[in-house]
C-alpha cells in the first residue's frame, strides 16, 4: 500500500504542470549553464595538464609563488595565494548567509551580507591585480619567454634546484615551459578572474534592487538565490585552479 | 520548507501572469515588438527559418561555383565574376578563393543552417506547442538567442568582403594555417571575424539551449508524462544536451586560438619558420586543437542529425497513420547516440599520429553507434510496414531521410574503422559519407518538417505540384552528385584540391566530375523552387480551413489555425494519453488526440 502511493508520487512528479524538480525554470538555466561552463574550464584545465604531461620540465609554484605585498624579497610560497583562496571561500559563505536572510524576506541582512560578498570578491579581484603585476616585473606575460638567447638567469628562479640540474632544461626545455606555464597561467586565471568580475557586477545589480526594495515588490528573493548558484560555482571553480597552478 | 511553497508560488504566478497578459493582448502590437524583437516563440522559429534559408541560398551558391571550377577546370565563367569580382577575374576562379569557398560553405551549411535554422526554428516552433507551454521559460533570453545568431549572421557576411578574402583554412580552421596571420590571405582579418562570428554563434546557441531544456522539463503541460512526449521534443532534447556540453568546448578551443594569434602564445604552434625565418613559437600543439574542436565536432554531427530524426519520426508515422514503432527503443536510441557522441570524436583523427591502441578503443565506440542508428532505422521501417501511407510531400521527405541515413550511414561504418581510414582518410569517400549522412539527410529531415508544420506557421499549405518537384530532384540529385564520389574516393582522389587535370591518377574522373557539377547546377535551381514556393506561399498559398489538416494527435493541432501569443486562447488543455494514438476511435476516425480522456474501460497503450 505505501509503495504504491510512492510510486504514485514518484509518477507525479513527472506529470506535466509542474517543475519534477520543484525549482524554477530560472534555477534550473542557472545550473544547466554552471554546467556548460564547468565543461569550458575542463577544457582550459585539460589543455593545460596535456600541455604539463609533455614538457620536460615545469616550473616550481613554491619558487614562482613565494612573494607577498610589502614583504620584499621575503620567501613565503603560497602564502599569499592561501590569502587570496580565503577571501574568496569566506565571501561564498557571506554569499550564504545573503541567500539565507532572502528566505526570510530579510531585506537588511540580505543588504549587509551581500555588501561583504562584494568586498570580498574586490578584495580577491585587487589580490590577483597585484599577482599578475608582480609576475610582469619579472617578465611574465601572455606570450613571453620565447627568444632562445634569454638569459638563464631571468627564468630559472622559477624551478626548484633538482629540475634546473635536470639535463633536458639547459637545452631549451626550460625556456619552454616557463613560455607555457605562463601563458596558461594567465588565460586560465585571467578567464576566472573574468567570471568573478561578472559576478561582482552582477552581486552590484542585486544590491541597487534590493535597495530599491524590487525583490519585495516581487515577492521573493530568487534572484539572489540564482546569483548565489554562479558565486558558489566561481569559487568551485578556483578550488580547482588553485590545485592545477599552486600545489601541483 | 518555507522555500518549496514559495517556489511553487512563483512558478504558478507566472502561469498566470501569461494568461493575463494574454487577455491583454488584443490590442495592436508594434511592428517592431511583433515581427522584430518579437519573445513570441512562433515569430522566433520563423526568424530562424528565414534567417537559415537566407543562409542556405548564399552556401549552395558557393558550392555551385567551386563545383564549376572542379568540374570545368579549363574553362571560364563569366558570371562567376559578377558575383566574385577580383576573386574570379574573367570567370576563373582563384585558387585562394576557391578555398575560402569551401571553408566558408562548411561554416554556414554545419552552423548557420543545420544548426541555427534547423533546431532553431523547429525547438523553438514544437517546444511549446507540443508539450503544451504558452512560450519558452524565458521568452527574452530566447528573442536573445536570435538576435546573437544574427549578429553573428552579420559579423560572417561582413566577413565574405573583406579584401583579404574570409577565412579559407576549411570550416575546422585548423592551425597553423587559422593561428598564423601571415599564413594564407584567409588567415588574416578573415579568420579574425570568423573567430568573433563563431564566439557569437556559440552564445546564441547557449542561450537557445538552456531555454529548451528548461521548458521541456519544466512547463509540459498537465498530463504531459515525459513518456507521452513526441518524439521530436526528445530529439530537441537531446540536441540542446549536446549543444550545452559541446560548445563550451569548442570555445575554449576558439579563445586559446584568439591568444595564438594575437598574443604571442602558443597553445597551438611548436617550432615553425615562414620564409626560412623561425616564428617566436614553441611548445604547442596543434593537436590540442583538434581534440578540442572535434569534442564539439563530433555530437555537432548528431546536433544536426537528431531534430531530422524526432521529425522523420513523427511525419512517418502521422502519415502512415500507424503509431511509432518502438517508442521506448527510439528514446533508448536517442540516449545511446547522445552519450556516444561525447565519446568517439578522435576517430576524426586517426592520422594524426595517435596510438594505434587509443584508434582501437575509439573504432570500437565508434562502430557502436551503429547499434542505436539501425534500431531507429528498423523502428522507422517497422513504422511504415504495411501502412496505409498518404504520400504527401512532408511524407516523401521523410522517407528520402531514412533512405538516404541509411546509404550515408553505411558507409560510416567503413570509415570508423581507423585502418580503412589510412586509406580513406581527406578523400572524396568522407565528402560523399558526411554529406549523405549528415549533409542532404538532415536537409531531408528539415524539409519534411517545413512541409509538415508550414500550416502551424502561416496559415496556409505549400504548393503541393511544386513540393514534389523539389522532392523528385533532389532526392535523385543528391545520389547523383555524392554517389559517383565514394568511387572517386575509393580511387584515392583527395579532398580540397582546386584542380585534379594536374594529375594522371585522377584524369580518369574527368568526366564523372563534370557530370556531378552539371547535377549541382540542376539541383541548386531545384532549391529554389522551394525557395519560391515558400515565400510565395505565405501570401498565395491555400489556406488553411480546418484545425488538424494531417490528423494528427499532438498538441500543436490543438491550437487555433493562427495561434496568437500564447498559443490557446483559454485553459492550456489536459493530456491523457501518448503521442502517436493513431487506431480507430470508434467514430471512425484513425486518430485519438492525445486531448481525448481514456475510454471507460480503456488502458493507455503500453510502449
Amino acid at each position: 500500500m505505501a509503495q504504491a502511493t510512492a510510486a504514485n508520487a514518484e509518477r507525479k512528479v513527472w506529470s506535466g504542470g509542474r517543475s519534477p524538480f520543484n525549482v524554477s525554470y530560472g534555477k534550473m538555466m542557472m545550473w544547466f549553464f554552471l554546467l556548460s561552463d564547468a565543461f569550458t574550464f575542463g577544457s582550459f584545465l585539460i589543455s593545460y595538464g596535456t600541455t604539463r604531461f609533455f614538457s620536460a620540465v615545469w616550473p616550481d609554484p613554491n619558487k614562482v609563488f613565494h612573494a607577498f605585498p610589502f614583504m620584499g624579497e621575503a620567501n613565503l610560497p603560497l602564502l599569499f595565494v592561501s590569502l587570496m583562496t580565503f577571501i574568496l571561500i569566506m565571501s561564498s559563505v557571506t554569499m550564504v548567509l545573503a541567500v539565507h536572510a532572502g528566505h526570510y524576506g530579510d531585506r537588511k541582512g540580505v543588504i549587509k551580507w551581500l555588501l561583504f560578498t562584494i568586498i570580498g570578491g574586490i578584495c580577491f579581484l585587487s589580490c590577483q591585480a597585484w599577482e599578475w603585476t608582480h609576475l610582469s616585473h619579472q617578465g611574465a606575460w601572455w606570450g613571453s619567454f620565447t627568444d632562445i638567447n634569454t638569459a638563464k638567469e631571468t627564468f630559472e628562479h622559477f624551478f626548484n634546484s633538482k629540475t634546473i640540474d635536470n639535463p633536458a632544461f639547459k637545452t631549451g626545455a626550460g625556456l619552454q615551459a616557463t613560455h607555457d606555464f605562463y601563458n596558461y597561467f594567465f588565460t586560465i586565471t585571467g578567464f576566472h578572474g573574468g567570471h568573478v568580475l561578472s559576478g561582482v557586477v552582477f552581486l552590484i545589480i542585486a544590491l541597487i534592487n534590493t535597495v530599491n526594495g524590487t525583490y519585495d515588490k516581487r515577492g521573493h528573493y530568487e534572484m539572489i538565490e540564482k546569483i548565489g548558484l554562479y558565486w558558489h560555482f566561481v569559487d568551485l571553480v578556483w578550488v580547482f585552479v588553485f590545485t592545477c597552478f599552486y600545489l601541483l | 520548507m518555507s522555500h518549496d511553497i514559495h517556489m511553487h508560488e512563483a512558478t504558478a504566478h507566472s502561469n498566470e501572469g501569461y494568461a493575463a497578459h494574454h487577455d491583454h493582448d488584443h490590442h495592436e502590437q508594434h511592428f517592431i515588438t511583433k515581427y522584430i524583437f518579437s519573445q513570441d516563440h512562433k515569430t522566433i522559429a520563423k526568424q530562424f527559418l528565414i534567417t537559415g534559408i537566407f543562409w542556405a541560398v548564399i552556401g549552395a551558391l558557393m558550392s555551385v561555383f567551386f563545383r564549376l571550377q572542379l568540374g570545368f577546370p579549363n574553362e571560364n565563367f563569366p558570371i562567376m565574376e559578377k558575383f566574385l569580382g577580383e576573386w574570379a577575374k574573367g570567370g576563373k576562379l582563384s585558387p585562394e578563393f576557391y578555398y575560402a569557398l569551401v571553408t566558408m560553405h562548411g561554416t554556414i551549411l554545419v552552423f548557420f543552417v543545420l544548426t541555427a535554422g534547423l533546431s532553431g526554428t523547429f525547438a523553438n516552433l514544437l517546444i511549446p506547442l507540443q508539450v503544451g507551454a504558452r512560450d519558452m521559460a524565458s521568452p527574452f533570453m530566447n528573442m536573445l538567442s536570435y538576435w546573437f545568431f544574427f549578429i553573428a549572421g552579420v559579423v560572417m557576411f561582413i566577413s565574405l568582403f573583406v579584401q583579404t578574402g574570409p577565412a579559407s583554412g576549411g570550416w575546422t580552421t585548423y592551425p597553423p594555417l587559422s593561428a598564423l596571420k601571415e599564413a594564407s590571405l584567409g588567415s588574416g582579418v578573415g579568420m579574425d571575424l570568423w573567430l568573433v562570428s563563431m564566439a557569437l554563434f556559440v552564445v546564441s546557441s547557449l542561450l537557445g539551449g538552456l531555454n529548451y531544456i528548461s521548458t521541456i522539463l519544466n512547463m509540459r503541460t498537465k498530463g504531459m508524462y515525459m513518456n507521452r512526449m513526441p518524439l521530436t521534443v526528445w530529439a530537441l532534447l537531446f540536441t540542446a544536451i549536446l549543444g550545452v556540453l559541446s560548445f563550451p568546448v569548442v570555445l575554449s578551443g576558439f579563445i586559446l586560438l584568439i591568444f595564438d594569434r594575437n598574443f604571442g602564445t602558443s597553445f597551438y604552434l611548436s617550432e615553425i619558420f615562414i620564409g626560412g625565418k623561425a616564428l617566436p613559437h614553441i611548445g604547442g600543439s596543434a593537436i590540442l586543437y583538434q581534440h578540442l574542436f572535434w569534442f564539439l565536432g563530433h555530437p555537432e554531427v548528431y546536433i544536426i542529425m537528431l531534430p531530422g530524426m524526432g521529425m522523420a519520426s513523427e511525419v512517418l508515422s502521422n502519415h502512415s497513420r500507424k503509431p511509432i514503432f518502438g517508442y521506448t527503443a527510439m528514446l533508448i536510441s536517442m540516449i545511446g547516440i547522445t552519450v556516444l557522441a561525447f565519446l568517439v570524436w578522435a576517430h576524426h583523427m586517426f592520422v594524426t599520429g595517435m596510438s594505434p591502441f587509443l584508434g582501437s578503443i575509439f573504432v570500437l565506440l565508434t562502430l557502436l553507434i551503429a547499434i542505436p542508428s539501425a534500431v531507429k532505422v528498423f523502428n522507422w521501417l517497422t513504422t511504415i510496414w504495411r501502412a496505409n501511407i498518404r504520400f504527401t510531400v512532408p511524407m516523401m521527405f521523410a522517407l528520402g531521410f531514412v533512405s538516404l541515413f541509411i546509404s550515408g550511414g553505411l558507409t560510416g561504418i567503413f570509415l570508423g574503422n581507423s585502418a580503412l581510414d589510412i586509406h580513406l582518410h581527406d578523400t572524396y569517400f568522407v565528402v560523399a559519407h558526411f554529406h549523405i549522412v549528415m549533409g542532404v539527410s538532415a536537409f531531408f529531415g528539415m524539409f519534411a518538417g517545413i512541409y509538415q508544420w508550414y500550416p502551424k506557421m502561416f496559415g496556409r499549405f505549400m504548393n503541393n505540384t511544386l513540393g514534389y518537384i523539389h522532392f523528385f530532384i533532389t532526392f535523385i540529385g543528391a545520389y547523383l552528385i555524392f554517389w559517383p564520389m565514394h568511387y572517386e574516393g575509393v580511387a584515392g582522389m583527395p579532398r580540397r584540391y582546386y584542380d585534379y587535370s594536374a594529375w594522371e591518377s585522377f584524369k580518369q574522373f574527368e568526366g564523372l566530375n563534370s557530370f556531378i557539377s552539371i547535377v549541382v547546377v540542376i539541383v541548386f535551381f531545384g532549391q529554389l523552387v522551394f525557395v519560391i514556393n515558400f515565400f510565395v506561399s505565405i501570401f498565395r498559398g491555400r489556406k488553411v480551413t480546418e484545425q488538424n489538416p494531417w490528423g494528427a494527435t499532438s498538441l500543436e493541432w490543438t491550437t487555433p489555425i493562427n495561434p496568437g501569443h500564447g498559443n490557446w486562447p483559454g485553459e492550456i488543455p489536459e493530456v491523457h494519453r501518448w503521442a502517436y494514438d493513431y487506431k480507430d476511435d470508434g467514430n471512425g476516425n484513425d486518430f485519438i488526440p492525445q486531448t481525448t480522456p481514456l475510454a471507460p474501460g480503456e488502458h493507455e497503450d503500453a510502449h
